[in-house]
């Protein structure tokens, strides 16, 4: 620890800390443009001058040095900073008259009007009138991918972008073409860009150069309501805010949480906007003579009840989608355990996940943060890019720093990193279960693509014998760690949403004639085969409404609050940001208005005392942004499960990102990205 | 200098002759393991005499894909360094210096022979043997005006001895490299005037 003075306040940071960090310790706030936490340093905008004694005797980048750099005075005095002495109020000036030579005043009719780094400072920092009388650069703007707008005269070239997609993103798009006045951001001759991340240069830009393409023209920041919640569109649980005006979506921004996303989420979570507005359900339907009509809550409700009380409770169903929160969720489980059905599953894409091998067996053990303790990974099955992005750039973060072996057992795929390829199928796997030398803090991740198969319970033990042979499990570590595609999955598993003694499972139940009645809520990545007659409550005009008898329309994630528990088994709270369309209601309200109509009403009446119950029976539910750790006991168990695993080469569970759900189906944006990556694809293909 | 693209009439494809190809080989693996970036200059240095002296897409791509770069990374650097031309130069390119030393020493004459004899910048003389730019600075300002034509100097010019070197360029006789005008490297024009005490006539 060095001891420094900042404005006369004497702070005691570590060597390694830049000025800049020093003197927020202290409390001195220093603007800044290129300088970026998560990003490397690169020290070209040269905002962040501050005078310092004790090193040359001139302004000084202060994000480009660090403590140890300054002298100690003569008498042993700490060095000394200065963030508010005449010099510096010059130098900015300097600086920031400079970015503004070439900076157009098109502030009125830029969207980054009123949440713009540059007007901020500009009117803190800057002064009041130019000298400039020349004429200003003009430069093209380029082409850079569907999701990100450019208005290149606006940039300030701070580089931000190209740092975040060569760093973080892994993708290396863009780059900075010329030099000096000449300068150009741009992408390789405008191709689009390719990372699952890309919204985020968006974000990242201090000025209006990169902007949300989507959201061109729509609004000012000042007019949006802002909720903070969690994103579903992984089984990551991002931290989001949700921006809305009036009762509309506007607009998704990742929110800090180190935990979890740090403050990247992927262009999934960020450009479903106008998924949440198109093909919605806002009125029930009953199927009449083959077509679809719209009904009252009354009538459907009524033809609903009907059809239940004629079935006996072993021909009733029940289904959970991938997007419902657990509330939702334990009111269906508590209407099917009225109903006396053990028919209940949680995993339509039949992923081999059990509660009763404990819950350290279907969590991400390890956390998202832990991995980067990680000593090696080795990931089976899943394609960690597409299945979360995020948590992707978490595993490129940790390889970044070296020292890390990645293994992979599963479909080949660009991840953004090196790794070792052991081959396609468990075979491979086992070979290396056999023959690999244990390392320390070993991350096993399993995804749903090993899982989702018949031999899917074969996979999850030889993940856990591998877990437990090659250092996967340790004091203090848990490496077993299963990452789920689903943000509904692990709730409903903690509720135990899965088939009773003697019930079916997704599978089996959307056999023809396995069952007369299933209710599905908000299951649509599973196609139910004619025969049972089908109750969909859900959002969205989907497969599952397509197949479905009656269509009870529920709330989307952003119209509802819920609790979602992510891949690593966090409890988080979701919030209600806008109302649901027209005549749909929260999905809990309309299974207790279900069984109200089928005449044994489920026993709470407001979402509070659903809760009160849900943490009654489940006190871990109450326990909010925590992890109930999994026991390393019940992974040892697991890999001493008797299962024979089959030859088949394992497949990865998402095809297409952007297709994921139903939310993201309706998204005219997320088609246009799929047909752009299918297009990349089938040129590499070429 | 300006905003520098990728030419628009572009060549179909680049490979590396074998000498060069063996060439690249040996000189990455003097780099470390995942280093190989490091080699982009003299990669795309090779690939550009290669490729009568300027660099086309494909050569721009042969040369990520063999450093394992991605593709802007190696756009980058060919677009900062003005030695590498981004569209066909003549087989004779020459750059001339316009800089203020030059300038005061008569680089405007200079401007307006290439101007009567070649044409505009960035334009290729219909033989193909000649192309001119102007740049900046080339640091020979003791023997201003002068030119830097392919990897040589030319200094000392004036009007006469610049067209006299043109001619014998296109007849593709001889030339004389470096001053024009009998000059060893930069010594004083004419007679010395300093340190006459020690050299020369007046020497002791």
């Amino acid at each position: 620890m060095t001891k420094i003075l900042v404005d006369g306040v004497e702070v005691d940071v570590p060597g390694d800390f830049t000025l800049l960090q020093a003197c927020e310790q202290a409390g001195a706030e220093i603007p800044r443009f290129c300088y970026h936490e998560r990003l490397s340093i690169a020290g070209n905008c040269r905002m962040c001058l501050v005078e310092v004694k004790g090193g040359p005797p001139k302004p000084q980048a202060s994000c480009a040095m660090s403590v140890k750099d300054l002298r100690p005075g003569p008498n042993g005095a700490p060095p000394e900073v200065l963030t508010k002495s005449p010099m510096v109020k010059k130098a900015r000036e300097g600086v920031m008259e400079f970015l503004l030579i070439n900076h157009p005043l098109d502030c009125p009719i830029c969207d980054q009007g009123g949440e713009c780094d540059l007007q901020d400072q500009a009117l803190v920092f800057g002064v009041d009138s130019s000298r400039f009388h020349e004429n200003k650069r003009a430069v093209e703007d380029k082409y850079i991918g569907v999701l990100v707008k450019t208005e290149m005269n606006r940039c300030i070239h701070c580089t931000r972008c190209v740092r975040f997609t060569a760093e973080v993103a892994g993708t290396g798009d863009m780059g900075a073409i010329g030099r000096g006045e000449d300068m150009e951001i741009t992408t390789y001759l405008e191709s689009a860009m390719t990372s699952e991340l890309q919204g985020n240069v968006a974000d990242l830009c201090p000025v209006g150069a990169l902007l949300p393409k989507p959201q061109s023209f729509r609004g000012r920041p000042w007019e949006y309501q802002k909720t903070e919640t969690i994103d579903v569109m992984d089984a990551l649980g991002s931290a989001i805010r949700v921006d809305s005006r009036g009762r509309e979506v506007m607009r998704i921004l990742p929110r800090i949480n180190d935990l979890v996303n740090e403050e990247w989420i992927s262009d999934k979570t960020r450009q479903i906007v106008d998924g949440l507005r198109t093909q919605r359900l806002d009125r029930p339907y009953i199927r009449e003579n083959g077509r679809l009509r719209p009904a009252s809550w009354q009538e459907a409700l009524a033809a609903v009840a009907a059809k239940t009380k004629a079935t006996s409770a072993s021909r009733i169903g029940a289904l959970v989608g991938d997007l419902a929160a657990v509330e939702e969720t334990f009111a269906l489980k508590l209407l099917a355990e009225q109903l006396g059905t053990p028919n209940l599953d949680c995993r339509q894409d039949g992923a081999k996940l059990d509660p009763k091998f404990g819950r350290a067996s279907y969590l991400f053990n390890a956390t998202v943060a832990g991995i980067e303790q990680a000593g090696a990974a080795l990931i089976i099955g899943a394609n960690p890019r597409k299945e979360a992005p995020v948590l992707n750039a978490r595993l490129r973060k940790r390889w970044l720093r070296g020292d890390f072996k990645i293994s992979l057992v599963g479909e080949r795929a660009d991840l953004t990193y090196d790794y070792d390829y052991l081959g396609a199928g468990p075979e491979s796997l086992l070979q290396f279960i056999r023959s690999a030398k244990p390392v320390e803090k070993l991350l096993v991740i399993v995804g749903q693509g090993a899982l989702a198969r018949d031999d899917g319970e074969a996979a999850l033990t030889l993940a856990a014998q591998a877990a437990q042979r090659l250092g996967g499990l340790s004091d203090g570590w848990n490496g077993f760690s299963v990452l789920h595609t689903a943000a509904a999955r692990v709730g409903a598993l903690d509720l135990g949403f899965t088939p009773g003694a003697g019930g079916l499972d997704a599978r089996a139940m959307a056999k023809a004639g396995a069952l007369d009645l299933i209710f599905n809520l908000g299951a649509d990545e599973i196609a139910i085969e004619p025969g049972a007659f089908v109750v969909y409550i859900g959002t969205h005009g989907d497969r599952g409404a397509h197949r479905a008898d009656v269509i009870l329309p529920g709330a989307a994630y952003t119209e509802k609050s819920g609790l979602y528990v992510n891949t690593e088994g966090r409890v988080q709270r979701a919030f209600r940001v806008v109302f649901p369309p027209g005549e749909a209601r929260e999905d809990w309200a309309v299974l207790r208005a279900l069984s109200g109509a089928l005449g044994a009403p489920l026993p709470f009446d407001s979402l509070a005392a659903l809760r009160r119950l849900l943490f009654e029976t489940h006190p871990h539910f109450a326990e909010l942004d925590e992890i109930a750790p999994g026991d390393h006991a019940q992974v040892v168990a697991l890999a001493n499960h008797p299962a024979v695993a089959m030859k088949d080469s394992f497949a990865t569970a998402i095809q297409n990102f952007y297709f994921t759900n139903p939310i993201a189906r309706a998204s005219a944006v997320m088609a246009e990205c799929s047909a752009l990556a299918q297009g990349r694809l089938a040129q590499a293909a070429e | 200098m300006s905003v520098r693209r990728l030419a628009e009439k572009q060549t179909e494809s680049f490979e590396f002759t074998p000498e060069n190809k063996a060439w690249l080989e040996k000189q990455i693996a003097k780099y470390p393991d995942g280093r190989q970036a490091s080699m982009v200059v003299p990669a795309l240095w090779q690939a550009q005499k290669q490729h009568d002296n300027w660099l086309s897409q494909a050569a721009i791509e042969k040369v990520a894909d063999a450093l394992g770069m991605a593709k802007i990374r190696v756009l980058e650097i060919a677009t900062f360094y003005s030695m590498f031309n981004l569209e066909p130069v003549g087989k004779y390119f020459i750059q001339l210096c316009g800089t203020t030393p030059c300038l005061l020493a008569g680089s405007d004459e200079i401007i307006d022979v290439l101007h009567r004899r070649v044409g505009p910048q960035r334009r290729v003389t219909d033989d193909g043997l000649f192309s001119w730019l102007e740049v900046e600075c080339l640091g020979a300002c003791c023997n201003a005006p002068m030119v830097q034509i392919n990897d040589d100097y030319y200094e000392d010019l004036t009007a006469e001895n610049f067209e006299k070197l043109l001619d014998n360029l296109a007849a593709g006789r001889p030339v004389k490299i470096g001053s024009q005008i009998g000059r060893v490297s930069s010594e004083p024009v004419g007679k010395l005037t300093s340190l006459t005490s020690l050299y020369g006539d007046g020497a002791k």
